[in-house]
């Protein structure tokens, strides 16, 4: 079943005339960035003030001269107040008012310039790149927190920043990276990129999608005035009951990773809606990207088990606000409960980080070897596996905490059979390079590291997924080390991978490829001399979250601090090569630079407004590389009447 | 989804072409034999944890099979790409596709059966490896259900608090130690519990590791084989000086460790000090404590280092 076309006519609420093209009005008049901001102070304040009145009899503690309450509130209308301010309920209230409500055409019509980007809009690729840009600056915040952690290991007993500062910057690293990667890929090529794949004009939910974009920045914010309001010291898991115990800076956390996993699950439900709606007429589910498939089996994950956390953080705000006792132990509660509420959705949450990197990979692979993919139904087979199986091994994470312990063997079975699923994105891959004729572009390269580093972080799995080997490893580097290299050697190559790959799609210009090749090179090497002496370090006894360790782990981790440094250095060697060639340079690339078969690339670069003058006729998979005389891969130009036909065998039979 | 035209598996190649498939399998089964028996004979012996304890020992036993395991499969998947970047590299003025294979059932049914099969038979070990040392180290909550066999279990009691351990022998009159000393030979029941957050008991080289949670009893098991010293960390983030909560442990003889045991209970028990502990019982609820004779500061329900088992010249409050 597909969606063909966009209704003719603009929205019209009962009783007015069709739309009217609003008047021009300058850039600092619209809602846009500035005014979200001011939204955002007047939120706010409005929220501390409702918070102190309401709460003025919980004096949770009596040393602080304000309370968790205000200021949970303050958080939470501020962000309301910023969003009101972008206007996002503009339409909203337009609709109550019986006024009419501009559609994506008469956006796209006007659009042109920087301003659109700062706004809140329904076109999906400038929500795309309002993502990149975004992940980009999240991603080297965080990035910078865990320099500031190496620095401090250099020594195991002399202190360069005192123990609350430490635990801070731990926790800032970790909770800035794993809830904004979590939208690292499906932000900005997701969204930007599956409706071209899918032959669609647009996404099934495009205000709910410029809404989870402008709900990361509130989260990024409030993360990081934790750091002002002393910080907390749990890290990212936010166990209880240190997270009952700990000051206000807890409540930037909470607040922060809720407001994310709202962003999550709103991006999550818009991304299956529209690939199971919006194929173009011929897309059949055999002949859908695996970047597709990837980013349904996530969107899955995100509706399922997102949820769940920002469950887990309500009840963790009412504790630390109006005084309930999930959690407390001594009070009826249990500390189990945070545990399995957190690593329930935890678990899900690192497959949602390590499958879009295999979709990203399975996708650059055909183009540069010149073949099919290899076992299509594998790979596809590979990604659901995982997503189905990722929600029956949360306990792995709790083995040695005091569960029932005849839990752990079924755990242990589901982990290592996780694996098995797993692996099938290798077999593809060798699949895919026998017989092949590779090209080691610069996003090869970032693909192929993908699968070297996956690797070696997916059997260091496989020793953690063994209870017995488990009781060294566990809350040890090692499990650094292990999460490190799936996580940042899979998704985040694949995240460069796809930078240089899709931005001449997205931007209409090239990276630069000599600068591209010393970024690759010295993020490779650094990354790996940063993360395996880690496993060494693990197992030999150093726990995680530490500022102390023994010193003969000196020169390891000295070792391990300076390639982290380099590894920095070849993060901002991508930095200058993205801001000199989209600023500078700007080097044009349209068309298809890399010669490759889909769907997104048959169009011009940038695509046109509408992604497609007509919705395409897709004719074939975009992975027929060698095939004698494939058809093209979709019939940009389908003659009348193709495209209403099919729709009607579609309600009428057993269409796809 | 099309079969291939020609197959993809190493089978009849025209005379020109190299057998690819044997290639690959003979690099790997030299370089995978050199890898195992590396890791067997010179590698293993070395394997954390050591080998100072029963537990210790079975789970360098598990870490080296699981390496020896590791190992083939890993290089198979580096000497598979090494060989293909190396002999399938793009060559110069070459501008055709490659061969159009789409997949190969025989190839996938089989790579998907054999990671099955390796996949379970590590369910398998790993199991046997956890049942049989009695739960391999590893916290198994207040009803523990693999146990060493006998009767003769020395009894520990770790209590984890903001931000250092103390041990309790309930079999020494509940006397209590800053310092973890332990016969050799004897199974140890460990207990684990806290008084505020979730701490961690970890003597690496014990290899136990058990969490201590509020108002919960964690059941570890043990036996020590070598004496020697060893360090016990907290493994669970705590709170500020998580980092710095370790202390350390003997394991001596057992006429040593009578003594010392002995020695200590009737050194607390003249001084006092015994009097006014809290009578030994499997978890605490710091919110009562009689003893202390006047109001416990508690929030929500937790004690801890808010302020009041340190006093106020010891650094920072949280």
């Amino acid at each position: 079943m597909s969606v063909e076309i966009e209704p003719g006519q603009a929205q019209e609420p009962a009783g007015a005339g069709p739309a009217r093209p609003r008047p021009a009005r300058p850039w600092w008049m619209r809602p846009a960035f500035h005014t979200g901001i001011v939204g955002a102070i007047i939120g706010y304040f409005l929220g501390h003030w409702l918070g102190n009145l309401l709460s003025s009899g919980y004096a949770r503690n009596p040393l602080s001269d304000m309370n968790d309450f205000p200021l949970v509130l303050g958080y939470v209308i501020g962000t309301i107040g910023w969003l009101v301010g972008l206007g996002v309920f503009n339409d909203l209230f337009r609709q109550m008012l019986g006024r009419p409500v501009p559609v994506l055409e008469e956006e796209e019509a006007g659009a042109s310039g920087l301003a659109r980007y700062f706004r809140y809009t329904l076109d999906h690729k400038v929500v795309g790149i309002q993502y990149l840009v975004g992940m980009i600056v999240y991603f080297c915040t965080g990035g910078l927190f865990a320099m500031a952690i190496r620095t401090e290991l250099l020594s195991p007993t002399y202190h360069i920043m005192n123990a609350s500062s430490y635990l801070t910057v731990v926790g800032e690293h970790g909770t800035m990276m794993m809830m904004m990667m979590s939208s690292v890929v499906l932000g900005p090529f997701g969204q930007y990129l599956l409706p071209l794949m899918i032959g669609s004009k647009r996404m099934a939910f495009q205000r709910l999608e410029a809404l989870a974009f402008w709900l990361t920045p509130p989260a990024y914010v409030i993360l990081l005035s934790g750091v002002l309001l002393g910080g907390f010291p749990t890290g990212w898991t936010g166990y209880a009951p240190l997270s009952l115990q700990a000051t206000q800076g807890m409540d930037s956390y909470a607040v922060a990773f809720g407001i994310m996993g709202i962003s999550l699950i709103l991006a999550g439900f818009n991304i299956f809606v529209t690939v199971v709606n919006y194929r173009a007429p011929g897309m059949r589910w055999s002949r859908l990207p695996m970047f597709v498939w990837s980013m349904l089996t996530v969107s899955f994950l995100m509706v399922l088990s997102v949820p769940v956390l920002v469950g887990g953080l309500f009840m963790l705000i009412t504790d630390r606000t109006v005084e309930t006792a999930f959690y407390a132990n001594t009070l009826g509660g249990s500390s189990y409960l945070y545990e399995n509420l957190f690593w329930f959705f935890g678990h899900p949450e690192v497959y949602i980080l390590a499958l879009p990197g295999f979709g990203i990979v399975s996708e650059i692979i055909p183009v540069f070897c010149r073949k099919p993919l290899f076992g299509y139904r594998v790979a596809g087979a590979g990604m659901i596996g995982v997503a189905l199986l990722s929600f029956f091994v949360w306990q792995h994470h709790l083995f040695d905490s005091g569960i029932n312990p005849e839990m752990r063997p079924l755990f242990m079975l589901t982990t290592e059979l996780i694996s098995i699923p797993t692996g099938f994105i290798y077999l593809v891959a060798m699949g895919t390079f026998w017989k092949a004729k590779i090209r080691f572009t610069v996003p090869m390269l970032f693909a192929m590291a993908l699968y070297f580093n996956f690797l070696i972080g997916g059997i260091s799995g496989v020793f953690l997924s063994d209870v017995p080997a488990d009781t060294t490893e566990h809350g040890s580097f090692f499990v650094m080390a292990h999460f490190h290299y799936t996580i940042m050697g899979g998704l985040i190559f694949a995240f460069m991978a796809a930078c240089y790959y899709w931005l001449p799609k997205m931007m209409g210009i090239r990276l630069n490829q000599r600068l591209g090749y010393i970024h690759f090179w010295t993020m490779f090497i650094f990354f790996n001399s940063t993360f395996l002496p880690l496993f060494a370090v693990g197992m030999l006894g150093q726990p995680r979250r530490v500022f102390e360790y023994a010193r003969n782990l000196q020169p390891l981790n000295d070792w391990v601090s300076i390639s982290s440094f380099l590894l920095g250095g070849s993060i901002l060697i991508f930095l200058i090569n993205f801001i000199w060639s989209t600023v500078f340079a700007r080097e044009k690339e349209t068309g298809n630079p890399w010669n490759s078969r889909g769907l997104e690339w048959q169009v011009s670069s940038p695509p046109p407004p509408g992604n497609f003058a007509h919705v395409p006729v897709v004719l074939s998979g975009p992975y027929d590389y060698g095939v004698k005389d494939a058809p093209p891969v979709a019939d940009l130009n389908p003659p009348a009447g193709v495209v209403s036909a099919s729709y009607a065998t579609a309600s009428v039979g057993a269409g796809e | 989804m099309a079969e291939s035209p020609a197959p993809a598996a190493p089978a009849a190649p025209p005379a020109s072409e190299p057998n690819h498939g044997l290639r690959i399998f003979l690099i790997w089964i030299v370089l995978a034999l050199a890898a195992d028996l590396l890791i067997w004979l010179v590698w293993y012996p070395h394997f954390p944890p050591g080998d100072m304890s029963s537990s210790a020992q079975h789970q360098q036993f598990d870490i080296g099979v699981l390496a020896l395991t590791a190992a083939p499969v890993m290089l198979f998947v580096w000497v598979y790409f090494g060989y293909a970047l190396v002999t399938w590299r793009h060559r110069r003025g070459d501008d055709e596709d490659g061969p159009p294979i789409f997949g190969h059932t025989g190839l996938q049914a089989t790579w998907i059966g054999g990671t099955a099969v390796i996949v379970l038979a590590a369910f398998v070990f790993g199991t046997v490896e956890l049942i049989v040392p009695a739960g391999a180290g590893a916290g198994q909550g207040p009803l523990p259900v693999w146990k060493p066999a006998g009767h003769n279990y020395l009894q520990v009691q770790v209590i984890g608090q903001q931000w250092a351990f103390t041990y309790r022998y309930p079999q020494f009159g509940g006397m209590e130690s800053t310092q973890l000393m332990l016969p050799v030979n004897r199974p140890i029941e460990f207990h684990v519990t806290s008084l505020d957050v979730i701490h961690s008991f970890w003597p690496y080289l014990l290899g136990v590791k058990a969490d201590a949670n509020p108002a919960v009893d964690n059941v570890a098991y043990t036996t020590a084989k070598h004496t020697g010293r060893f360090v016990v960390r907290c493994n669970e983030l705590c709170g500020l000086w998580h980092g710095a909560m370790y202390n350390y442990g003997r394991v001596t003889t057992p006429a040593a460790f009578q003594v010392w045991a002995s020695g200590t209970e009737a050194a607390e028990r003249r001084s006092g000090v015994l009097a006014a502990l809290p009578p030994y019982r499997l978890t605490y609820d710091p919110t009562v404590v009689p003893q202390l004779g006047r109001d416990v500061v508690k929030v929500a329900g937790i004690t801890g280092a808010n302020g009041y088992y340190y006093p106020p010249q010891d650094p920072e409050q949280p």
